[in-house]
């Protein structure tokens, strides 16, 4: 399923559901024109009328970003144990297993190796579909096999991150899984073998104070929200409306906490001329 | 005596000023018969109280205003604690102490989070919430012990990183992630302890270590409960459950197996007795040194790694 980001709003980006009609045919939400769903594909999921990104999952992204049929897929299956048998107001494993039958996805994060022009990597993306791309016991487990996948093949890794930040449902296995993330990308590191972290809308909480920020490359989208603590919380902690623009890429930007900001249609040149001057 | 008295502690706290008034009579009557019922009466009333106290009582617990932080351990467990200060960026953040200290003759870097007893220090130190600067002065620290071959020691206490504008502004998110990425390769070693509160990122954010351990009565988690219910219930109301469904207690992380060991309180919490509070940690910390110190820096850091490497449950 596609998400679409609503570029326009100041606070509080809201995904919803892209509008498909006649199941080719798909209205943008920025600035309401229709395209044909083979337009928005050509280019790359972003608006052919104003720009603006479609809130995309992994396997969208790996459509433009990697060689063709060069993506093989690694533990695709593993799932959620629900080990601390959570329950609000749901059963977190019948959560678990709604999420599993509509988005087809066990967990959050997709991982594999695939090729960029030619270069291997190994490739990581969260899917926002699933809870909100929090990162749980599976998804700590996926990413760090892809980091030693980048260490074992002398590759570069590539984390494609959006996430909500850690999930709740699994307390502090969650938690735990920022600093093993983290403490694997140290032996990436230690290799001397390179990790690109690329931020799309939205990047917050546990995700963004791990792997996410630790990127030899931090790369962003055009206006992608990225940030520790939520928009709402932070407005609620200061009591004030936040500036426009806080939080986003732009803004992170010039705070000096990214490399560059990349727009779609860009980001498979940019991260492969990476790879290439990092390889000659 | 305590200043602040929860709800469960009350009657064990009234029949205890029962007994002093009684004691000051006491040269005048023969009621000391009536004193030593009274004294076994409480002991019993105390023991089933403090080992049935739900999930979020220790919460509550963990949260006692007169509960002992950082630095009054620093008084009472360590001796010739030098404060040192300041990220050598930005600033010197109030809600994280840090510096070098004598534990039974050896020395070690001691790093911490700070909170205040009233309104005045409560806003010096933040309430004990550490913006970007608070994480880069411990990870400046952390490196100043290693540089110097000394042992690490972090107590956790915060309600969290705190989530204001210029955090962020600042960089909050790799601050922490530095912190994670940098502590997980120290060469020398790091004994986490979680002294009161442990929330989420905040707390992880000097929590990466070879040995982690849990007070009796504290709490560490992804999210405050209250936090928790507000998203997952939409509603502030349902901290209890959120507190029980988390599962956040000593006990239950050690179940977890994401920390090693459980250091004893004094019966009825730290804050009853912050002496013996700091006496029990100083015991287990010496221990744990002594058997760190033994290991050399190699076999030690791939050893904190495999350990947090082996933390989830999944299933393939
Ligand atoms: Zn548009």
């Amino acid at each position: 399923m596609a998400w679409f980001k609503r570029s326009n709003s100041s606070i509080t980006p809201s995904a919803s559901k892209r509008e498909v009609p006649d199941g080719s045919w798909v209205k943008c939400e920025s600035c309401g024109e229709m395209m044909h769903l083979k337009q928005l594909q050509a280019a790359c999921y972003t608006c052919i009328h104003c720009d603006a990104s479609f809130r995309i999952n992994s396997r969208e992204y790996f459509s433009f970003l990697l060689d063709q049929g060069s993506f093989s897929e690694h533990d695709r299956k593993m799932r959620s144990t629900d080990p601390l048998k959570f329950t609000d107001t749901k059963r977190y494993a019948d959560r678990i297993k709604a999420t599993i039958d509509k988005t087809e996805m066990y967990d959050a994060v997709r991982t594999g190796m695939g090729k960029i022009d030619g270069r291997q990597v190994s490739v990581a993306m969260m899917d926002f579909g699933f809870i909100g791309g929090s990162m749980g016991s599976v998804v700590g487990e996926k990413i760090s096999r892809a980091i030693d996948r980048a260490i074992k093949n002398r590759c570069a890794l590539i984390i494609i991150s959006m996430s909500g930040g850690a999930r709740m449902m699994e307390g502090a296995f969650s938690l735990m899984q920022m600093a093993k993330t983290s403490a694997r990308l140290s032996q990436l590191h230690a290799a001397g073998l390179p990790y690109i972290s690329l931020m799309l809308d939205p990047t917050t909480g546990g995700v963004t104070a791990s792997f996410a920020m630790l990127g030899d490359f931090n790369i962003a989208e055009p206006k992608a929200l990225i940030g520790f603590a939520g928009p709402r919380v932070i407005k609620q902690t200061i009591g004030r409306d936040l500036p426009e623009g806080f939080q986003r890429a732009e803004f992170l930007l010039e705070k000096g906490f990214l490399d560059l900001i990349v727009p779609r249609k860009e980001m498979h040149k940019t991260i492969s001329k990476i790879l290439r001057m990092l390889d000659e | 005596m305590a200043k602040t008295v929860l709800d469960f502690e009350r009657p064990i706290v009234e029949l205890e000023k029962k007994i002093d008034e009684m004691k000051t009579v006491m040269q005048d009557l023969e009621i000391s018969d009536e004193i030593d019922a009274l004294e076994a009466k409480i002991e019993e009333l105390r023991r089933s109280v403090y080992s049935n106290l739900t999930r979020w009582q220790k919460v509550q617990l963990a949260r006692h205003p007169d509960r002992p932080y950082t630095l009054d351990y620093l008084g009472k467990v360590f001796t010739d604690f030098t404060e040192l200060h300041g990220d050598r960026h930005f600033g010197d953040d109030k809600a994280i102490v840090g510096g070098f200290a004598q534990l039974e003759g050896r020395t070690v870097m001691v790093i911490g989070h700070q909170k205040g007893r009233d309104t005045k220090s409560n806003l010096y130190r933040n309430f004990g919430m550490a913006n970007p600067e608070g994480y880069r002065k411990a990870l400046r620290m952390m490196k100043l012990a290693a540089k110097f071959g000394k042992p690490v020691i972090t107590l956790i206490d915060t309600p969290g990183a705190y989530p204001g504008l210029e955090a962020e502004e600042r960089g909050q998110a790799e601050a922490i992630a530095r912190n994670l990425f940098e502590m997980a390769q120290l060469p020398v070693p790091i004994v986490v302890v979680i002294i009161g509160e442990g929330a989420s990122g905040g707390a992880l954010g000097i929590g990466v270590g070879d040995r982690i351990l849990m007070l009796e009565n504290t709490w560490y988690s992804v999210i405050a409960p209250e936090s928790c219910s507000s998203i997952l219930w939409r509603s502030w109301e349902f901290k209890e459950q959120a507190a029980e469904a988390l599962r956040l207690t000593a006990p239950d992380l050690l179940e977890q197996g994401i920390i090693d060991r459980i250091v004893p309180e004094p019966m009825g919490g730290a804050h009853r007795n912050p002496s013996e509070a700091a006496m029990l940690l100083k015991t287990v910390l010496v221990e744990e040194i002594t058997q760190l110190s033994k290991m050399k820096p190699e076999p030690l850091v791939k050893q904190r790694i495999r350990k947090f490497s082996a933390m989830g449950k999944v299933s393939e």
